[in-house]
């Protein structure tokens, strides 16, 4: 079995089949946008796609939104490469949702209206708290950009069966990936300027479907092959690794134990405590996934959109075990790092595998690779507008409304501005993204999750909860919360000093842990406790008002 | 009105029926029943999900202790994660629909006309 057929006979089809897939897919989602565009007449539609999805939708819609190139293409191919520990990620992206749906959803649904500020700035003066609300937001949503555009960039080269020295319509394989990560940036724009909201929900909801029918195929062939037996596969997985049992038990990628070395190790056990962290805290301070909330009429409605999440999330993740597994045991480490050092393909490549085993040679691999390689773009792009969606209407509500206009823009003004954002936010992600093509997309996501969870989720249960919570307070949150959270990263072996660095050739780290989480989340806690205290402020008149709404619903939009 | 009035307090009335509302007891009773649902089952989850962090990083051994062939103590903790979470998104909606909503439906109905005052504000 070739693990690599896109060079070969089967090649141009499967290159052929999935542009023809990808097309199909884009058209489909254009006219939606079309549609959609046609029912966005009012600011709530445009932002919130007219309050009017039920649960069940929005709950599908959030799973689109959520389920990224990072749980796809990320974690099949951290567990494919590193066994056991891509398991991690699923688990804390999964029990995550419980931090929004008892803390968040409901709250966040009855006291805002389009973003996350609403609900931070509701008692506080609005200039300074929506100011650091919306360059909290947009830099979240940045770093998860980046990391979506960099897995469609690794997904066109092996699609395209682009290697180093061959080239594609006179590209070579770095090319291809630039115009790749143009186009699905100009797609992105184009989804959520004409869209809105509306738009953007019915193509998550499209690509929910698509991903958990290609997932599941994909889980139930490679079952098929070990006979329905779960222990046959991980033992299967772990000869291939040759790794022997230790690819089945945390430690060969986080926590790694260093022999002789005992700084090394409690560093990278730090690390995975970190990286734990961040995952199960990120989740409710994503704005993108906050403002999904918006989307239905009731906090009832919330919380059931937040359940249909957890259940169609959580069988996800199951099957993404059984697809990283069966990446192992099916493909094998080594095609896969050729492929891409980092393993964000180690899904399609198994799509190929499983394809050329049960559907007959190389046309069969081809064809199934197509199938599941469409899938992760619709996957990818999904998530992009939803991104781009979220940091365009901050700009647009909170900064140029709320703190440019004071308030004062009719409408017809805020819609085009945050039309123009989506724009410039789209151009900035397409720049950033060239630049972080050698890094994991999981883990890419993981740093978002750790500056989420550091700038926002302090701000937001501080606002929820805290009585005596203020302008000041909410302001050094966010700031000292995002400012640590940046900073770590930038002076981490993420993007300097490592060989797997964003600049590998260049070295001005110092901080040890490659996630920043367990230092700049409880600062952030820190940094909003003495900004309140320190601050003599307090509304008991708008606590009142923000506790009995966001309780009761009462006064909702 | 489409945006928020920058930094403006809700009207004399709606913001003494605020008040008034937040010192009810109906209302005491509605903060309670939520908060002593959610506190102490966040506290709960996020204890059990940080003993599976911790055991991954520091009890290597035990995780990997093998059950019935493979299948592994690490694989079996992971599982129980999704499990638990399951479990607790059903066990508060159950809660929730019983004890949360009729409270909050009821004060909200008898509020009834401050939602068109509010209405206008964001």
């Amino acid at each position: 079995m070739n693990p690599i057929l896109a060079a070969d006979a089967g090649g141009g089809t499967a290159r052929n089949l999935t542009i023809t897939l990808f097309l199909v897919f884009v058209a489909v989602t254009l006219a939606i946008t079309v549609w959609a565009s046609r029912q966005t007449k009012t600011a709530t539609d445009f932002y919130a796609g007219g309050r009017s999805f039920s649960g069940f939708q929005n709950g599908m819609a959030i799973g689109g939104d959520y389920m990224s190139a990072a749980s796809f293409l990320g974690i099949a191919g951290i567990i494919a490469l590193y066994g056991y520990d891509g398991f991690l990620y699923s688990i804390g992206f999964l029990v995550a949702w419980l931090v929004a749906l008892l803390l968040v959803a409901e709250l966040l649904r009855n006291s805002g209206r389009y973003t996350m500020a609403d609900v931070l700035a509701f008692r506080m003066r609005q200039r300074p708290v929506r100011t650091a609300a919306a360059v909290s937001t947009i830099t979240v949503s940045i770093f998860y950009l980046l990391a979506q555009m960099v897995g469609a960039g690794a997904l066109v080269a092996l699609l395209l069966g682009i290697k180093p020295g061959t080239t594609f319509l006179g590209m070579d394989a770095d090319t291809a990936k630039v115009a790749t990560i143009i186009m699905v940036g100009a797609l992105m724009i184009i989804y959520v300027t004409v869209g809105g909201m509306k738009g953007t929900t019915y193509v998550q909801i499209v690509k929910a479907f698509l991903l958990m029918g290609g997932a599941t195929v994909m889980t139930v062939l490679v079952l098929a092959k070990f006979n329905f037996n779960l222990s046959e596969l991980l033992g299967q997985a772990a000869e291939s690794s040759g790794k022997g049992a230790a690819f089945l038990e945390p430690g060969l990628r986080y926590g790694v134990e260093t022999a002789g070395d005992p700084l090394k190790t409690f560093y990278s056990k730090m690390d995975l405590l970190s990286l734990g962290i961040a995952l199960v805290l990120g989740t409710a301070g994503l704005p993108h996934i906050l403002i999904r909330f918006y989307t239905v009429p009731t906090a009832k409605t919330a919380r059931k959109s937040v359940l249909w999440a957890i259940g169609i999330i959580g069988t996800f993740y199951l099957l993404t075990l059984a697809l990283g597994f069966g990446a192992a045991a099916l493909v094998g480490g080594q095609a896969i790092t050729e492929q891409d050092k980092a393993g964000n393909t180690a899904a399609p490549q198994l799509a190929e595998a499983l394809g050329a085993d049960f559907f007959g040679g190389d046309l069969g691999g081809a064809t199934l690779l197509a199938i599941i390689a469409a899938v992760a773009f619709a996957t990818i792009l999904a998530v992009v507008a939803g991104l781009t969606l979220a940091s365009s209407s901050s700009i647009a509500h909170d900064f140029y409304a709320n703190v440019i206009k004071r308030g004062q823009a009719s409408e017809r003004q805020e819609v085009q501005v945050a039309r123009i954002s989506a724009l410039v936010i789209g151009a900035v992600a397409i720049a950033l993204s060239i630049y972080a093509q050698n890094l994991n997309v999981a883990f890419l996501v993981a740093l978002a999750f750790a500056v989420a969870a550091s700038g926002n989720l302090p701000a937001i249960l501080y606002s929820l909860f805290w009585k005596r919570f203020n302008t000041s307070g909410a302001v050094w949150a966010i700031y000292g919360g995002l400012l640590s959270a940046v900073l770590l990263v930038f002076f981490s072996p993420v993007v300097s000093g490592a060989p797997t660095a964003m600049f590998p050739d260049h070295d001005w780290h110092w901080f040890p842990l490659s996630n920043p989480g367990i230092i700049s989340i409880p600062f952030g806690f820190l940094c909003g406790w003495i900004g309140t205290v320190i601050s003599k402020e307090r509304d008991e008149d708008k606590y009142a008002e923000l506790e009995v709404r966001s309780l009761t619903g009462a006064g909702a939009h | 009105m489409s945006t928020d009035t920058p930094a403006s307090a809700p009207t004399g009335s709606a913001a003494e029926r605020y008040l008034a509302v937040q010192r009810s007891d109906e209302f005491a009773g509605l903060r309670r029943a939520l908060r002593g649902f959610v506190f102490p089952m966040t506290v709960a989850f996020f204890l059990w999900y940080a003993l599976y962090v911790i055991l991954s990083a520091y009890a290597r051994d035990f995780m990997g202790t093998k059950l019935v062939g493979n299948i592994n103590v690490a694989l079996i903790f992971g599982l129980l994660q999704f499990v638990s979470t399951f479990l607790i998104a059903w066990l508060y909606s159950r809660y929730a629909d019983r004890k949360i909503d009729p409270i909050a439906d009821r004060i909200r109905a008898e509020m009834g006309e401050v939602n068109g005052e509010s209405d206008s504000r964001g």
